[in-house]
């Protein structure tokens, strides 16, 4: 057996590709499934310090949790920073803004996936199902009124490498009436998302809609 | 007391920005406790401080970060040596560019679709000679993650164990790669909100 073949028969091992699946082509808030690229850690072989990892237990139904309980301290800091940037809003950017940075953001970096979840919520919590949908089908340059014009244009400069985020973006956040600690949650919000969107663009891919 | 994201940005205590994210302690909180998962309270069994450390310099730099990129080369340079933090340097400084980029799965937004470079390091390349097998593999992959994570595939992954990296590990690689995006980000914004507040 050469060096090769043995190098081949880890990377078959080690990687699940799903040549037959028909992955979405477009941007949707229609709910997705989503299918990992690696073996995720065993449910039932799952160790105390995992469950830890996925904070809340039931997420040790999902693939992808338990693909990345593999790290799980990373995991449940990574959990906590999420929960905390998108459910603590008793003040600063109301959630339905948090939401619309979180999918603009999906969006522009081209995550499906995310972006069909977060458009789903940034519509449940505003009520503007239009609106967000013009956001996916035409994208982040789409017409939108000023507040979301503001978010969406500081989300896209904050996710463009390197950064291109500048004076004028918070200026415009602060015009349509934001306060300071909510334009901090507009930079940690879209900030976050360029996190989520990376591990579920390379660990994994969207699947359609069950039928 | 201050955290990295405040070295980075520049926060400085009792200042405006400084209370902004003391008015979030989970967020201040766990952004470091994710920092201290990846570099500091680490189990090197899948992927080595040195290999951490050159990937987030290299990460930093292709972000044109030059705090984060000094913090992380100094990182490397304990664990690894000079030779790492050099070839990180020249090989991160040659593949610079702006993103996102890249294509989509054929249909409605292959009109989107932006070409832009494909980083991958040639098999006679010197660099090869010093970062090795798995840690050029991984500034390979940083560089798809970073400025194309819409063209990642399982031949990306595929790459990654064919070059050594196990299962953890290239989950842990993948999580240090999109950490950085978020905190580089928190950084830049933070220390742009913080030249304000001192203007």
């Amino acid at each position: 057996m050469t060096d090769q073949t043995i190098t081949d028969q880890a990377v078959d091992d080690a990687v699940v590709a799903h040549p037959e699946a028909s992955t979405p082509d477009r941007f949707t808030q229609d709910e997705l499934g989503w299918t990992p690229w690696l073996e995720p850690a065993d449910e039932a072989g799952l160790t105390e310090r995992q469950y830890e990892g996925l904070v809340d237990r039931a997420r040790a139904k999902s693939d992808y949790f338990r693909l990345l309980a593999r790290d799980p301290d990373i995991l449940r800091a990574r959990t906590l920073t999420d929960k905390d940037i998108f459910y603590n809003a008793k003040d600063g950017l109301p959630r339905a803004e948090r939401e619309l940075a979180a999918a603009a953001t999906s969006r522009f970096n081209g995550c499906i996936f995310c972006a069909s979840v977060h458009a789903r919520f940034a519509t449940h919590h505003s009520k503007r199902h239009d609106d967000v949908q013009r956001l996916l089908d035409e994208g982040t340059g789409g017409e939108q009124d000023a507040a979301w014009r503001a978010v969406i244009d500081a989300a896209v400069a904050l996710a463009a490498t390197p950064p291109r985020l500048e004076r004028r973006h918070l200026d415009a956040l602060r015009e349509v009436g934001l306060d300071e600690q909510a334009v901090s949650d507009v930079i940690h919000s879209a900030a976050f998302f360029n996190w989520a969107n990376r591990l579920m663009l390379s660990l994994g891919e969207p699947t359609p809609p069950a039928a | 007391m201050t955290d990295l994201i405040d070295r980075l940005a520049g926060v400085t205590p009792g200042s405006a920005v400084d209370a902004l994210r003391r008015h979030r302690p989970a967020t201040r909180d766990n952004a470091q406790a994710s920092y201290d998962a990846l570099f500091t309270a680490i189990d090197e069994t899948h992927a080595s401080l040195a290999e951490r450390a050159a990937v987030a310099q290299f990460v930093s730099i292709l972000h044109d970060d030059e705090v984060a990129a000094a913090h992380y080369a100094a990182l490397a340079r304990d664990a690894g040596g000079d030779a790492l933090v050099d070839a990180t340097t020249d090989l991160a400084a040659s593949v610079r560019t702006t993103g996102p980029y890249g294509a989509y799965p054929a249909g409605p937004l292959t009109a989107e679709d932006r070409d832009g470079l494909r980083l991958g390091v040639a098999a006679d390349d010197p660099a090869r000679t010093v970062l090795g097998t798995r840690l050029t593999a991984a500034l390979e992959h940083a560089h798809l993650l970073v400025f194309r994570p819409r063209e990642s595939s399982p031949g990306a992954l595929g790459a990654l164990a064919a070059a050594g990296w196990s299962t953890d590990g290239i989950v842990t690689l993948s999580q240090l790669v999109s950490f950085l995006a978020f905190q580089l980000r928190v950084a830049a914004g933070l220390r742009l909100l913080d030249t304000e507040d001192a203007a």
